[in-house]
């Protein structure tokens, strides 16, 4: 590195590189602690009982880290499994349309010469520009107009029918198979379809893969569609929503509710880091 | 990326395939594929749920936007007058709607200061660093994590005598202000929180750029006598221009949009409605769905206006889909 610098030279620099490693750490400990922290006091009270939580500030840990009692009640009375079980289905229904439709969609675009092809690629494109939530003013007459207001499959349309993200990530994985594959199957006597449900999908496993996990993780976030198509039944976050009126400034119960909503996602991330990093940034900077 | 991942499978089903059919074994493209089989109706039966989704869901309702913002439409009346640009007039002249994009500028602000603390962190966590993914998961964790538990653990943190008023006190602060019920404040507070949600991804992006640049950069750079910081602006800055800029686009377009972080905190109450909280509850609360579609219109214009700004200014930014 600095095999020329002569002797008291030498030392200062290593005088530097010592005091600005110290610096990088104490950064890096501090933001990790400005991270954490909020987390960590949700953390303290929801393991808290009501008169231990009125008589402590937030940064005592609590007496008895096993009291689970609050996350009882927190998912008891706020009907929770009720939110649990909703966002399953919404999201295995939505994912696997996603799949379905995004992958033909790229199968077409990909593999096929044929009028419109630009138009199609560029209305895709120009789609990604538009503010969703905005539009909903207009989506809602939509929705409400196809009888489906108040139902999951209000829900279950929009997740499917917007994920454009998805038809990207499936095309620009589509290019590295080989076009030979299809040529061979279909000298085999094998039709559009087969070709596509038999050689192409099975080889799209890893795109599925990541689309499935970005994809996952935000419908499982999604806050906005539920509250407003929704509103008899409640995802996940809806459900924690609602935590807001009735326990009012039970924060030891709202805390744990929160631990609830924060723990599968906490769970998933630590099994899924390498796919989720990939998927994210391939995602965003589409 | 992914793709390496099914790169031997497909290698090997092709040398499977080619055995037995004695063919060569890779064409270059599909061209004599497509020619041999024109099937012409093929791929519009592929593509006709997407593309009819996108049309039901994204263009029709567009569209409508566009008509309903001419009208005085309320939502559920059958008839809808048209009332020409009346509705453009008033969002630009009422006070209470447009002076709501002031909002935005404490987030456009804070977007600063999420791509400055993403780009640092990006740039130490590039180079070889104890702990290295542990701090990483760290910082990236907040933005995986639901909004509205975001919204409640912060409204716990900032809560009087909460979380940060008991660590102020530590270092001295006895008199902490109401950090969300001070209409002075509580845009700063909110604006706060969105960094500490977003900045991990801002992180990420910039990390996977900065290891993208070839490390015998660094080497040559070291060799000359280049300091650290004399790197950071010789290499990874222009390294990673395009998606600084990217990111700097996106800052702008999310601030306009900020919706969900003071929606579930502070519901738009004390001075922190954002222009789509104004936008939603225009058109689901006060039930002018012409006003509100005029209002989307208009946001919907300035964010086009914005990314043809990027692609203007950053050509090599364009989306390559080829």
């Amino acid at each position: 590195m600095t095999t020329t610098a002569s002797g008291p030279r030498l030392g200062a620099i290593r005088a530097r590189t010592i005091s600005a490693r110290t610096a990088k750490y104490l950064s890096l400990v501090i933001a990790a602690v400005c991270t954490l922290l909020p987390l960590v006091t949700v953390l303290f009270a929801s393991l808290k009982t009501k008169q231990e939580y009125g008589a402590t500030g937030p940064l005592t840990p609590p007496e008895n880290w096993l009291n689970l009692e609050n996350f009882a009640i927190a998912f008891d009375s706020g009907e929770m499994l009720q939110g649990f079980v909703n966002t399953a289905i919404v999201l295995a229904v939505s994912l696997a349309g996603t799949i379905f439709i995004g992958t033909m969609a790229a199968y077409a675009l990909d593999r096929f010469e044929f009028r419109g092809k630009k138009l199609v690629m560029a209305l895709f494109l120009i789609a990604t520009l538009i503010p969703s939530v905005t539009s909903q003013v207009a989506t809602f007459q939509v929705i409400n107009g196809l009888g489906l207001y108040d139902t999951k499959a209000a829900l279950i349309l929009l997740f499917m029918g917007t994920d454009i993200i998805a038809i990207y990530l499936f095309i620009q994985f589509m290019q590295s198979i080989p076009v030979s594959l299809d040529e061979a199957a279909m000298i085999d006597g094998a039709n559009r379809w087969t070709i596509y449900w038999r050689v192409v999908l099975p080889l799209l496993k890893p795109a599925i893969a990541t689309v499935v996990i970005i994809k996952g993780i935000a419908i499982y976030n999604e806050f906005y569609s539920p509250f407003l198509y929704l509103p008899s039944e409640d995802l996940i976050s809806t459900s924690l929503f609602r935590f807001k009126g009735p326990f009012g400034s039970q924060w030891e119960i709202i805390s744990a509710g929160t631990l609830i909503v924060i723990i599968p996602t906490l769970i998933a991330f630590l099994l899924l880091q390498r796919w989720i990093y990939k998927g994210l940034t391939s995602g965003a900077v589409k | 990326m992914a793709i390496t991942a099914s790169g031997p499978a497909a290698a090997d089903t092709v040398a499977v395939v080619t055995a037995t059919e004695g063919r060569p074994a890779r064409r270059p493209s599909g061209a004599g594929l497509r020619r041999r089989f024109p099937g012409r109706l093929t791929p519009y039966l592929f593509l006709a749920a997407a593309v009819g989704l996108l049309l039901l869901l994204t263009y029709w309702p567009a569209a409508n936007l566009f008509y309903y913002s001419f009208t005085d439409w309320d939502g559920l009346d059958q008839t809808k007058n048209l009332v020409g640009f009346d509705n453009y007039v008033q969002v630009f002249t009422d006070p209470r709607i447009f002076s709501v994009f002031g909002v935005s500028l404490y987030y456009f602000a804070a977007s600063f200061v999420q791509m400055g603390l993403a780009l640092y962190f990006a740039t130490i966590l590039s180079f070889s660093t104890r702990f290295q993914n542990l701090f990483r998961g760290i910082l990236f964790f907040p933005y995986l994590i639901n909004g509205v538990a975001i919204g409640f653990v912060f409204l716990y943190l900032f809560q009087p005598g909460g979380t940060l008023d008991t660590v102020l006190s530590w270092f001295g602060v006895t008199d902490p202000p109401q950090w969300l019920g001070d209409p002075d404040i509580a845009n700063w507070s909110l604006a706060g929180t969105s960094v500490w949600r977003y900045m991990g991804m801002n992180f990420v992006l910039f990390l996977g750029a900065i290891q993208s640049l070839p490390g015998e950069l660094y080497e040559a750079a070291e060799l000359d006598g280049a300091s650290r910081w004399q790197q950071f602006w010789a290499i990874v800055v222009p390294g990673i221009r395009r998606v600084i800029g990217l990111s700097f686009i996106l800052a702008i377009a999310g601030s306009l949009s900020v919706f969900e972080i003071p929606f579930i905190m502070t519901g738009g109450a004390n001075g922190t409605s954002t222009f789509v909280i104004q936008t939603i509850q225009t058109a689901f609360n006060f039930r002018q769905v012409g006003l509100a579609s005029a209002m989307a219109v208009v946001l919907l214009i300035i964010v086009l206006l914005v990314t043809w700004l990027q692609r203007r200014l950053f050509p090599d930014e364009k989306v390559d889909l080829t």
